[in-house]
C-alpha cells in the first residue's frame, strides 16, 4: 500500500508539472513582481524536493547497501 | 580589465586544486583512484560535484538567454522538470548502478552492458556511439570560454587566446588530478554558481530601481507581455520537454559519477537538495533574463530587441539564412553578462564573472569520462591493460585527456559555435534515447544484448534524421511551422521556428517511445544472456 501511494505520488507531481491552469496569465503578481506561472513552477520545485525527502525516506533501496557490505566481509575475510 | 583579473585568479585557484588533488593521491597510479577517485567521496562533495557536473555554461548563459527570448517558460521546460526527473533517476538507477559498480567493480556504463548482456561489440558499438554524442559539449566549452573570457576582458583577450587558456586550465586539473581533482573543482564551481545566482538578483535588482515597475511595465507592453506568460509555448511542446531530463543519468559522465560515493547513504542528501540547488540558480537567471527585456540604457540589449522585431514582422519574407542572421543577432546568451556591465560596480563584475566561468568550463567531467571510457572501454577491452599494466593504462588516460582537448581546441577555432549548440540539441535527446537501456539493464531480467543494440540503431539513425531534416527545411519564421506531412488533417511533421515537430510533440517523445518498445520486442525475441549472468543482477 505504501508503494501505490509513493507512486501515486510520483505521479500527481509529474502532472501536476504541466499547469495548463496559469497558461495564458501573469496575475498575480507574486510579491508584486513574479508571474505567477514563474512562482508555481519555483514551488514545483521545492515540492519536487520534498517528494524526494518522503522517497528517501519511505523506500530507501537499504538491501543494495547492506549487499555491498556483505560482500565486502566477505571479502575482508578471505585469507 | 578588472573583471578579466578576477577570473584568472579563479582559473589559477581551480589549476591549483587539480594539483593538490595530484599530490594527495601521489604514489596511486591506480586507474580506480585516478579515474573515480577510488570510489570515496563524501557527501558534500558528491552532491556539489554531481551537480555542478550536468551543470553546463547553459545553466547560467544559456537560461538567461532564452528567457530574454522566450519569457519565464523556460523555468518550467528546463529546470523544474529536471528538477523532478533528475534526482527520480539518480534515486532509481544511479543507486543501483553504484552498488553493481562497487559489487561488479565496474567503471563505465559500457562495462555493465558488455556484462549484463554478455556482449562485446555491441558494447563497442554503444562506446562509439556516447563518445560521439559527448565530443561536441566539450568543444562548445572551449569555446564559451573563449567568448566569456573575450567580452569579461573588453576585448583585450582575443578568442583564440581565451579558448586556449580555459583548454589548458581544464586540461591541466582533469590531467593532474583526474576524478579527485575534477569532483572538487565541481564542488568549488556550484559553490560559485549558487552564489552567482543570489547575487546578481540583488545587485541588478536595484540597478534597475526595482523589479516591480519593470513587471508592471512589461505587461503593458503587447510584444513583452507575452514573455511572462506560456501562451507562446504550446502544452505539447511543455510536455515533451520532460523527457529530456532522461538524458541525464545516460550521459556517461553522471553515470560515471555516481560510481565515486563512497556509501550509498551520500545518494540521499543529492536527491533531496537537487531540485533546491536548480531552483537557487536557475529561478534569478531566468527571472533576470526576462527583466532584461526592460533594459533600455544598454544598446546591445535594444539591438538584439530590434532584431527581435524584425525578425517577427519581416521574416516571412526574407531568405532562411537571412532568418538565421536575425536569430543569431537576437541571441541573449550575453544579456546576463550585460546587466552585470552596466549595473555591477567593476569587482563585483569581475566575481561575477568568475560564476559565469565556472559554468562555462563544465566540460572537464565530459573530458574525463572519455578518458576513463577509452581506457576501461578500449585500451584495458582489448587486452592493453593485461600487456602494459595499470600505471600504462592511468598514463594513456592522461594522454588521451591532452588529445581530446588539443582536438577540441582546433575545431573550436575553425568551426561555427552554432553547429555545436544545434549538436548539443540532438545529444540531449539522443542520451534520452539511450536511457531504455539502462532500465532494462538494472530492472528487467528478459532484456538481451540485440534489443539493446536496437534502441542504439534507432537512436543514431533519428538523431541523423531529425539534424538531416533541420538542415533541409529551414525555419520558418516566428508563427506557424511548416506542416510537410499531415494525413486527414492531422499534422504528423513539421517543421517549427525551433525545430522539430512529431505529431506536436519534440522529436525525444517518439525517440524515447520507439526505443523502449524496440528493446522490449526485440529482447522478447532473441536469447538471453546464462541464468548465472542474470542472477548476478537480480
Amino acid at each position: 500500500m505504501k508503494r501505490i501511494l509513493l507512486v501515486i505520488a510520483v505521479v500527481a507531481l509529474y502532472v501536476l508539472h504541466q499547469d495548463i491552469w496559469f497558461w495564458r496569465t501573469a496575475h498575480p503578481l507574486v510579491f508584486g513582481f513574479v508571474p505567477i506561472g514563474l512562482f508555481y513552477q519555483g514551488c514545483f520545485s521545492i515540492a519536487a524536493s520534498l517528494l524526494m525527502w518522503l522517497l528517501v525516506k519511505q523506500a530507501w533501496p537499504a538491501h543494495l547497501e547492506s549487499e555491498v557490505e556483505e560482500l565486502k566481509s566477505e571479502e575482508d575475510a578471505k585469507p | 580589465m578588472i573583471p578579466a583579473i578576477f577570473v584568472f585568479l579563479y582559473l589559477a585557484a581551480v589549476l591549483y586544486i587539480g594539483v593538490f588533488a595530484f599530490r594527495k593521491a601521489r604514489g596511486k597510479e591506480e586507474a580506480e583512484d585516478y579515474f573515480l577517485a577510488s570510489r570515496s567521496l563524501g557527501p558534500f562533495v558528491f552532491l556539489f560535484s554531481l551537480f555542478g557536473t550536468n551543470m553546463t555554461a547553459f545553466a547560467i548563459l544559456g537560461s538567461s538567454g532564452h528567457a530574454f527570448t522566450n519569457g519565464i517558460v523556460t523555468f518550467g521546460l528546463m529546470a523544474s522538470s529536471s528538477g523532478l526527473v533528475i534526482p527520480l533517476t539518480i534515486f532509481f538507477i544511479g543507486t543501483r548502478v553504484w552498488a553493481l559498480g562497487k559489487k561488479h567493480g565496474f567503471m563505465t556504463p559500457v562495462q555493465m552492458f558488455r556484462d549484463r548482456w554478455e556482449c562485446t561489440h555491441i558494447g563497442t558499438v554503444i562506446f562509439v556511439v556516447q563518445a560521439v554524442l559527448l565530443v561536441p559539449y566539450i568543444i562548445i566549452g572551449i569555446m564559451g570560454g573563449g567568448t566569456t573570457l573575450n567580452v569579461i576582458s573588453g576585448g583585450l583577450v582575443p578568442y583564440w587566446f581565451g579558448g586556449a587558456i580555459v583548454a589548458l586550465v581544464v586540461m591541466g586539473y582533469v590531467f593532474f588530478g583526474g576524478m579527485r581533482g575534477t569532483a572538487w573543482v565541481n564542488t568549488f564551481q556550484t559553490i560559485l554558481f549558487l552564489l552567482f545566482g543570489a547575487i546578481a538578483i540583488v545587485v541588478i535588482g536595484a540597478g534597475m530601481g526595482g523589479f516591480k515597475t519593470a513587471a508592471n511595465s512589461m505587461l503593458q507592453i503587447p510584444a513583452l507581455a507575452p514573455l511572462l506568460t506560456r501562451e507562446r509555448i504550446s502544452p505539447y511542446y511543455f510536455f515533451s520537454y520532460t523527457f529530456i531530463p532522461l538524458s541525464a543519468i545516460a550521459f556517461p559522465h553522471i553515470l560515471i559519477f555516481c560510481l565515486t560515493a563512497e556509501k550509498m547513504k551520500h545518494f540521499k542528501k543529492t536527491v533531496i537538495f537537487y531540485p533546491l540547488c536548480i531552483l537557487a540558480i536557475w529561478l534569478p537567471c531566468v527571472f533576470l533574463g526576462v527583466m532584461a527585456n526592460r533594459v533600455t540604457d544598454v544598446p546591445q540589449i535594444k539591438a538584439k530587441q530590434e532584431a527581435r522585431r524584425v525578425l517577427a514582422t519581416q521574416g516571412k519574407t526574407m531568405t532562411p539564412e537571412q532568418r538565421d542572421d536575425l536569430r543569431e543577432q537576437s541571441s541573449g546568451d550575453d544579456v546576463i553578462m550585460l546587466l552585470l556591465q552596466r549595473y555591477a560596480p567593476l569587482w563585483l563584475a569581475g566575481l561575477l564573472g568568475a560564476g559565469i566561468m565556472a559554468a562555462v568550463m563544465a566540460s572537464d567531467s565530459q573530458i574525463l569520462a572519455l578518458s576513463t571510457m577509452f581506457t576501461e572501454d578500449i585500451f584495458a577491452f582489448y587486452g592493453g591493460k593485461r600487456r602494459f599494466g595499470e600505471t600504462v593504462q592511468v598514463n594513456t588516460g592522461r594522454i588521451f585527456i591532452v588529445l581530446i582537448t588539443i582536438f577540441a581546441y582546433a575545431i573550436a577555432l575553425r568551426a561555427p559555435e552554432t553547429i555545436f549548440e544545434l549538436a548539443i540539441q540532438y545529444a540531449f535527446s539522443g542520451f534520452a534515447a539511450l536511457s531504455p537501456l539502462l532500465v532494462a539493464a538494472i530492472f528487467w531480467k528478459g532484456s538481451t544484448k540485440w534489443g539493446a543494440l536496437a534502441s542504439t540503431i534507432w537512436t543514431v539513425l533519428t538523431v541523423v534524421a531529425v539534424a538531416l531534416f533541420q538542415h533541409f527545411v529551414p525555419a520558418p519564421a516566428p508563427g506557424p511551422s511548416i506542416v510537410v506531412w499531415a494525413i486527414h488533417g492531422t499534422e504528423v511533421l513539421s517543421r517549427t521556428p525551433g525545430g522539430t515537430a512529431v505529431f506536436g510533440f519534440m522529436p525525444v517523445v517518439p525517440m524515447v517511445l520507439v526505443s523502449t518498445l524496440l528493446m522490449w520486442t526485440v529482447s522478447v525475441v532473441t536469447s538471453k544472456p546464462k541464468p548465472s549472468t542474470i542472477a548476478k543482477y537480480f
